[in-house]
């Protein structure tokens, strides 16, 4: 077990030293754009709106960006630079060639992918803290729920590279899948005002869920019954971690 | 037997089917410790497929195969840690600087730090890049790359050192340092299998030859050998535009082996004196005469069409 966890870190390590290599710009895109977001929607569109579920708009929409930045961190990395790594810079083929395994990459890649929504959590949570945008202490549990969340979207990145043949297929899920959660997991606006057959379709879908969850910490409430809802990440992480394995296998073991 | 007097690969009956196509051919070999064998073919010959095999990169079809004892590709990866392994294009990571690439790599094996913290100035100094430990790999050339490589591959000490196409693309100068390099290796006993069609670089480093083709293998032999069982001890290269007017006349006994390749004409056989006297008279043709070399046995072996792809 050791052993194993330590092929997993071996993977996770190389990644973290290359992400601390351009973290500068790395950072821009996966922090400074859902801030702008954040204040620009919150501040801008809150002045119309007002209250929402009994909470400023501004505070209402920090779970939901910090929702939807988790998400966003792993997906990315999970298709761009994890398809660079297979098929461009042949890294997974040296990992191979080495004592390390399909399941072993596929595992250390998805560790670091939630890593990077960690970051991302964390550096979001903090600013909105420091605006007084977080009700208590209750909110760093957000965190742990932020890396499951870079679990489930990461294993699924992963899933879509492993039929990748281009960026270009990216896309497909990027459009049809990614955006329209963004838009009706009630990160933008309550869950509740979509039409029944919008919502049942919205709760197929993990980040409907994790935007449950990490609405109440954020507003310093923890209701158990929130933590239902993580199960569906969490079965989304395992389910596309085993097929992608699977996927890679034949791909690359051929 | 003793376990060190085991065959260091051992294939039996190896195969390897894609789809309803028969790439390698119920393949049989044994390579003993301290070999240099150099595996040889044209393209699609199966010498690619072969090595993943090796390595468990692929799994075979049909037939057994052990490589240090453990039977792959089921106990690959612990034989992985065993072996160093040099792909045809480098897969140097360029986010990161030579000495990087080694740290990173060495984590693959679970090298401790203080182990790595020992291992890297000989390899460099091995590899001869002391004074890039802090480069980038695209500040590089083709050779270093080539170099840091295969000095990558020997971070875990390996049993067995496999190399696809080591020195492909590379310039002639480039190749003769990274000959230097693997003869030293073999030099201090380890066992080394690489892929080539340079015959120069089979003949020069390898005791032994694997020639394959269609995915059989055709000779299995030291360079030496093959070239006296195999093939007729000189041979004539004639091309020139007067050819047909020379050949017409020209003294060749029913003893001497011809083959023709586009504009030159090959002719084999032991004593070919009469024939290299007549070409004198005709200025306008150009020959040369030595002996046989491996590529002459190559050629006779495996045909001279062309394969592409």
């Amino acid at each position: 077990m050791a052993d194993t966890v330590r092929r997993w870190l071996a993977v996770w390590r190389r990644n973290a030293l290359a992400w601390r290599k351009s973290a500068r710009t790395a950072l821009l895109a996966g922090f400074a754009e859902p801030l702008f977001y954040l204040f620009a929607l919150g501040y801008g569109l809150g002045s119309f709106v007002g209250q929402v579920q009994g909470v400023s708009y501004i505070g209402f929409l920090t779970a939901g960006i910090l929702s939807t930045s988790a998400m966003n961190a792993a997906t990315f990395e999970g298709l761009y630079l994890a398809y660079t790594r297979m098929e461009v810079l042949k890294t997974w083929d040296a990992i191979l060639a080495a004592p390390l395994g399909i399941a072993d990459i596929v595992a250390g890649e998805v560790l670091w992918l939630a890593t990077k929504s960690l970051i991302s959590g964390t550096l979001i949570l903090t600013v909105a803290a420091g605006m007084g945008l977080v009700v208590d202490w209750q909110a760093l549990a957000v965190l742990p729920v932020v890396f499951i969340t870079g679990l489930c979207f990461g294993a699924l990145a992963l899933l879509v590279t492993s039929f990748a043949r281009s960026y270009d297929f990216f896309v497909y899920y990027i459009t049809l899948l990614i955006t329209p959660m963004i838009l009706l997991s009630g990160v933008f606006f309550p869950f509740s005002t979509l039409p029944e057959p919008v919502r049942f379709g919205a709760a197929v879908l993990p980040l409907h869920h994790v935007v449950e969850v990490i609405r109440p910490l954020v507003g310093g409430r923890i209701e158990l019954g929130q933590f239902w809802h993580l199960l569906v990440p969490v079965a989304y992480a395992f389910g596309a971690t085993s097929f992608a394995i699977w996927r890679f296998r034949r791909r690359l073991l051929c | 037997m003793s376990p060190s007097s085991l065959p260091i690969i051992q294939a039996y009956g190896l195969t390897k089917d894609y789809g309803k196509l028969r790439v390698v051919d119920r393949i049989s070999f044994a390579i003993d410790a301290g070999e240099c064998c150099g595996v040889l073919g044209p393209n699609g010959a199966g010498k690619t497929t072969t090595m993943k095999m090796l390595i468990g990169a692929t799994p075979p079809t049909a037939g057994e195969l052990r490589v240090l004892g453990h039977t792959v590709p089921q106990d690959a990866r612990a034989m992985r840690a065993r072996i160093g392994v040099v792909a045809q294009s480098d897969n140097l990571d360029p986010d990161f600087t030579v000495e990087e690439n080694l740290r990173v790599y060495a984590r693959y094996f679970g090298l401790s730090a203080a182990e790595v913290r020992s291992r890297i100035p000989e390899l460099l100094e091995l590899a001869s890049l002391q004074d890039k430990a802090g480069a980038k790999i695209n500040q590089l050339s083709g050779g270093m790359k080539r170099r840091l490589s295969i000095a990558r591959a020997l971070l875990n000490r390996p049993e067995l050192l496999i190399l696809d196409e080591p020195t492909t693309g590379l310039d002639p100068q480039i190749r003769q340092a990274i000959w230097q390099l693997l003869r030293q290796l073999r030099r201090d006993g380890l066992t080394i299998v690489l892929t080539t069609h340079y015959m120069d670089e089979a003949e020069r480093l390898c005791g032994r030859i694997i020639l394959m083709d269609g995915g059989h293998i055709l000779a299995d032999a030291s360079p030496q050998a093959l070239i006296r069982d195999r093939i007729e001890s000189h041979v004539v290269e004639v091309h020139g535009a007067g050819g047909e007017r020379w050949l017409a006349t020209a003294p060749i006994g029913p003893e001497v082996r011809r083959e023709r390749a586009g504009e030159s004409w090959f002719f084999y056989g032991r004593n070919l004196e009469s024939l290299v006297r007549s070409l004198d008279e005709y200025d306008d043709l150009h020959y040369s005469y030595r002996s046989s070399n491996l590529e002459d046995v190559f050629l006779k072996l495996t045909g001279r069409d062309l394969r592409d792809g």
